[in-house]
């Protein structure tokens, strides 16, 4: 008789496959051999269609490649084409940049520990990080006017200043004036009130995600000991962000080359030990209170320092509504930025920030037209999908899933 | 004794006890859900939904066929054909926006000189036949007469800032 591995196909319609991964396991019984990632199935050629565009109209697209944290895959176009035109935002608009990555972090941290919770079986976890996004996703929604896609940052600073107030909610059939008046409680100030009212709250509610699975026995029996990556071949695989970092690599962007005003915040680098799915856990879970501290620092500072969050050059900047529509020169440079936009003098410039997934650069070449000579994205979650063979080699089909989650995939970027 | 204690903690199911004390609570504790369609979510006044053409005061529309939002439409979604007009106006002929290419960026409002082409609050809409998702002028203007009220205040809230 003859023994041969039986080849599995996993996806791409598997909900546990993030999006659209699809994976060509070699089995051995219920052991995986060999895992063959295939990718491409979201593939949208952003960054073909950034070489057709002026600079500006392609941010709306950064927000698409890594769809759960999206203002950090703006930040990175943005800083790229800053670094090349040579000018920094006004300090107000870095503070605000940093507060909003931040919050991004815990947004796509929390949709991670949800999902990833999800995956290997544990429910609840899952709406109570929702709960939370909700929250959050309000930020986005009160500065940009999207809860999702929000295309708020700009070269030169972002769009709109913060709002000086938060929609409320309105009395209904199911809740009376009374519960109504309670639920709008933090809702009765400015958008930096309702934000310092949330990173009041937050640590609680990681003490409760931590308080249902941090100890558990099924999550540790799921996630210890799987997808080990010991430091040398995390640093090897080109690994970036909690999956460096849980393998016990400090390696952080904000620390190590900080971009923007990091290097004036104080806040800490969670590393692991072991290098596991659940070091990788503890690790998210901790980078969750840190952006805490960084978003209560950010807001303490906003609140004391108003100003203007947009450079004042016209050639890059439109002028405000009031300026377009009273004075003839504004109107021109009006209709000169949203026409032809602005032209990037010739070069090549790389900028990194440090996405919640890992390195999110964007390699800019310019031939000194108004649109990019040529984009490259350096998406994290590429580098942490090849390793995906390696990470799998010898586990359970279960772990399989258990090791998708905790490399945080999303096929946005991976595919672009 | 640390040993001892976490040996009986383990015994006794100690952090799956905590776990549904925590649970446990939420099933007792107020529900924060929201009952969708009586009653809805907070909407900013920045919300980019579904698009509008504004009229003046006096009932003429506002959009003059600049074609700026054409141009800085970043998914070309924006078709617009333009003529003038017996009284020597400019005014579109027609003024096009595919729902299914847009990415409500919110582009073509910012771009907009005469604040005529607005993003509103409507998230919920929907299209019954293939065609329903361009938005020609009549029905953005449509759409623009309808909820002008409520337009004219978000822009007021917002004027500040932009």
């Amino acid at each position: 008789m003859e023994i041969r591995n039986y080849t599995m196909n996993f996806g791409p319609q598997h909900p546990s496959a993030h999006g659209v991964l699809r994976l060509v396991l070699e089995m051995d019984g219920e052991v995986v051999q060999r895992a063959d990632p295939h990718i491409g199935l979201l593939h949208r050629g952003t960054e073909k269609l950034a070489e057709s565009k002026p600079y500006n109209q392609s941010i709306g697209y950064m927000d698409r490649l890594d769809y759960v944290s999206m203002m950090c895959n703006e930040h990175g176009y943005v800083l790229a084409m800053e670094k090349l035109l040579g000018i920094a935002p006004p300090l107000r608009a870095q503070y605000i940049r940093v507060m909003y990555d931040e919050i991004t972090r815990i947004l796509n941290h929390l949709l991670w520990l949800g999902a990833h919770a999800l995956d290997i079986g544990a429910m609840t976890v899952f709406l109570y990080c929702f709960r939370e996004r909700e929250d959050l996703l309000d930020c986005y929604e009160a500065v940009s006017g999207a809860r999702l896609h929000a295309t708020y940052y700009r070269p030169g600073g972002v769009y709109r200043d913060l709002p000086l107030s938060m929609p409320q909610y309105q009395s209904s059939p199911w809740h009376n004036e009374k519960e109504t008046a309670e639920r709008n409680r933090n809702r009765q100030g400015s958008l930096l009130d309702f934000i310092e009212d949330f990173t009041r709250r937050f640590p609680a509610y990681v003490d409760e995600y931590e308080n249902l699975l941090t100890d558990n026995r099924i999550w540790k029996q799921r996630t210890v000991g799987i997808g080990v990556v010991p430091a040398e071949r995390a640093l090897a695989l080109g690994f970036t962000g909690p999956m460096l970092r849980g393998s016990g690599v400090a390696w952080d962007l904000r620390k190590k080359q900080p971009y923007e005003v990091y290097d004036q915040l104080d806040f800490d680098i969670p590393v692991g030990v072991t290098g596991d799915c659940y070091d990788r856990y503890l690790v998210r879970v901790e980078e969750m209170r840190q952006s805490n501290r960084i978003v209560k620092q950010c807001v303490d500072w906003l609140r004391a320092h108003p100003g203007p969050v947009m450079i004042e050059d016209r050639k890059i900047a439109p002028p405000s509504r009031t300026e377009m529509k009273g004075d003839m020169e504004s109107l021109i440079h009006h209709f000169k930025l949203f026409t032809e936009g602005f032209c990037i003098p010739e070069g090549e410039a790389y900028a990194a920030v440090e996405a919640p997934k890992g390195e999110f650069g964007v390699y800019l070449v310019s031939d000194g037209a108004n649109k990019p000579y040529r984009l490259k994205v350096r998406a994290p979650g590429f580098p942490h999908l090849a390793a995906l063979d390696e990470m799998t080699r010898g586990h359970m089909l279960a772990d399989v899933v258990a090791i998708i989650g905790t490399q945080d995939i999303v096929f946005g970027e991976v595919d672009r | 004794m640390n040993k001892v204690a976490n040996y009986i903690k383990s015994l006794f199911l100690w952090e799956l006890i905590l776990g549904l004390k925590l649970t446990g609570r939420y099933f007792f504790a107020k529900k924060i859900t929201v009952q969708y369609p009586e009653e809805k979510t907070p909407l900013s006044p920045r919300f980019r939904g579904l698009h509008a053409l504004r009229r003046y005061p006096n009932g003429e529309e506002r959009c003059i066929a600049c074609k700026l939002c054409e141009a800085v439409c970043p998914a070309v979604a924006i078709t617009i054909e333009s003529e003038q007009r017996a009284d020597g106006t400019r005014r579109t002929t027609r003024y096009d926006i595919d729902l299914f290419k847009c990415i409500y960026c919110g582009f073509c409002e910012e771009s907009c000189p005469v604040d005529s082409i607005v993003e509103t609050r409507i998230f919920e809409y929907h299209f019954e036949k293939r065609g329903d998702n361009v938005m020609t002028k009549d029905k953005l203007l449509e759409i623009g007469d309808r909820y002008e009220k409520q337009i004219a205040a978000d822009r007021a809230q917002d004027a500040p800032f932009r």
